[in-house]
């Protein structure tokens, strides 16, 4: 599904990506972590084209999407979710959706049709199974942080990726809302046949549902493998659970 | 309630703008003519700049060139209205799209700053190029379009052209402002908010955010460059501060006075502003110091302009009668 081949960052001579390659199976659900610092943000940000890589490719399906622009990518088949929650908050819960399947179904440059209940089902159909649709009329910008995740996990969903990024997906949300969050991701995952790649803190969150992990230090990737093989690698716990306990 | 909000507002605004030369007086169809194409002009800004968060202070230009344009073609060429109209917006809608596509390449106050280079650009062409801007003296004596059908028309046939200039000023605005309207409620219309909202998002639920703001930039400054066209010839010619950069900040504040999260905030701030100046400077030559205190109040007080106080207040009250 996706193959990232040795890319690599700098920002001003600091080598924030310094030649990671890992791939993602069709229907995996694989994890990156790594301490603050390690790149895993630049390195989303370089698999989604908001940045160029200095060298290396990035392929999705096969395909070579390597310093194509966002709105491309995204039109490829890539979800995404931001660690800074990043909706449209002075737009209503569903105009928020709506807008993601008026892009996704290109009626975008649509100038003629009335907008008020265009892709209304749908919409309504993926806010339900997110459990916002009874604040479909909200403003968006009012709802709690953990609504406000949930809203974007949907934004994404609308554009009916293949490959869903998830950069930080619990990131500041209380345990319970924590809890509810990854069960919400594995149901969602399950039932429309994602492909998952996210960045997490939450330890106990990344070996409760990836299948694969990999293990990001200062640019270079230290680890790989299933949770159980990373959990006992030495290098690991000496670099990143260690720093923790 | 709602049967209030049923009722066709725009048509009855338009119904009523229709019957003002009925008044009988001069001045106020004068006021309401300057009124009426001033509200084209501010509501089409608005469509970049409370439909797409673009801040473009350089609009002036799209308003000059369709009124030099309409002036010309009239003046010049002997051509008729009902092809020197839509040819300002034609010609108006060309430069925006020229100039556009340098400045969506930047953002915020470059946006802002680019949009006003360009215009200066085109301020200095028309105040120099004489032979056929008429340089600093202008282009005076644009004629009237041909509005003697009006004469065998009920009601309204006895009134001066100036009157009849008013009708189909109107009309040509009320048509323009449907026009606009189904922009913003439209699809496309939802895709430019979102780009107001967050473009980072936008460009990741696949906008092609530049591409849509050209568009949003073009469709403006040909609505833009309409207006100017009326102008041109309600004005009795055309001058090159139409397109000076106080020109492009005067319907800045009126977009922004009356609420530009309005679709017809800024045909509110419009009449205000020009309502105001009309009777204040009667009264004093301070015109500006009043509209800078008028300013300073309205941004900290009511930040959502007239109309959004207004709002405001309209549903604190249907707050209260529900309570």
């Amino acid at each position: 599904m996706l193959e990232v081949r040795g890319v690599q960052k700098a920002f001003d001579g600091f080598q924030a990506v310094a030649g990671v390659s890992l791939s993602v199976a069709r229907g995996e659900i694989a994890a990156i972590i790594g301490p603050n610092g390690a790149g895993k943000t630049t390195l989303f940000n370089l698999v989604t084209g908001h940045i160029r890589p200095d060298a290396g490719s990035v392929l999705l399906e096969g395909r070579n999407i390597t310093g194509l622009p966002p709105h491309q990518v995204c039109r490829r088949g890539m979800g995404r979710s931001f660690q800074r929650t990043n909706i449209f908050p002075r737009l209503s819960v569903f105009q928020n959706v709506q807008a993601a399947f008026i892009s996704h179904r290109g009626r975008g440059l649509d100038l003629l049709s009335r907008v008020d209940r265009l892709y209304r089902d749908e919409t309504d159909a993926l806010l339900a199974s997110l459990g916002l649709l009874e604040r479909a009329g909200e403003m968006s910008g009012f709802l709690s942080h953990g609504a406000q995740k949930q809203l974007e996990l949907g934004i994404a969903l609308a554009s009916e990726p293949k490959l869903l990024l998830l950069d930080e997906p619990t990131a500041g949300m209380s345990a319970a809302e924590t809890h509810e969050t990854i069960r919400l991701i594995s149901r969602l995952a399950r039932e429309r046949d994602l492909t998952l790649l996210f960045t997490e803190h939450d330890m106990d969150v990344v070996f409760s549902i990836a299948q694969r992990i990999t293990v990001l230090h200062q640019g270079h990737v230290i680890a790989e493998g299933a949770p159980a093989e990373v959990r006992s690698d030495p290098e690991v716990r000496r670099v990143y659970l260690g720093e923790r306990r | 309630m709602s049967a209030l909000r049923r009722l066709p507002w725009g048509l009855l605004g338009v119904l009523a703008a229709l019957s003002v030369p009925l008044l009988g007086s001069r001045f106020y169809t004068f006021v309401a003519t300057d009124v009426a194409i001033m509200a084209l002009f501010a509501v089409s800004l608005n469509l970049l700049l409370g439909y797409t968060g673009l801040v473009s202070f350089g609009h002036a230009a799209y308003f000059g060139v369709g009124a030099y344009t309409t002036g010309l073609l009239m003046k010049m060429a002997g051509v008729g209205f009902t092809l020197a109209f839509p040819a300002a917006g034609l010609l108006a809608g060309l430069f925006a799209l020229v100039f556009g596509f340098f400045c969506v390449r930047v953002t915020k106050i470059y946006f802002a700053m680019l949009t006003l280079a360009f215009a200066q650009i085109v301020w200095a062409i028309c105040f120099k190029w004489n032979d056929v801007t008429g340089g600093d003296q202008g282009m005076p004596e644009i004629p009237y379009p041909d509005l003697a059908w009006m004469e065998r028309l009920p009601l309204v046939g006895d009134l001066q052209t100036s009157d009849h200039f008013y009708l189909l000023t109107v009309v040509l605005v009320g048509v323009c402002f449907w026009l606009l309207r189904r922009i913003v409620g439209s699809p496309f219309g939802r895709i430019l908010t979102t780009i107001r909202e967050n473009p980072e998002r936008a460009e990741f639920i696949g906008v092609h955010v530049g591409r849509w703001e050209l568009i949003a930039f073009v469709l403006s400054g040909a609505f833009a460059g309409l207006a100017g066209g009326l102008f041109g010839i309600f004005n009795r010619g055309v001058f090159a501060d139409f397109v000076y950069w106080t020109k492009s900040s005067e319907v800045l504040i009126m977009a922004i006075l009356g609420g530009m999260g309005y679709f017809y905030g800024p045909a509110v701030g419009a009449l205000v502003l020009l309502v105001l100046n009309q009777q204040i400077t009667s009264y004093t030559e301070y015109w500006p110091l009043v509209l800078g205190s008028i300013l300073i109040v309205l941004l900290f007080a009511f930040p959502g302009g007239i109309v959004g106080a207004l709002d405001a207040g309209r549903r604190r009250l249907a707050r209260l009668r529900r309570a």
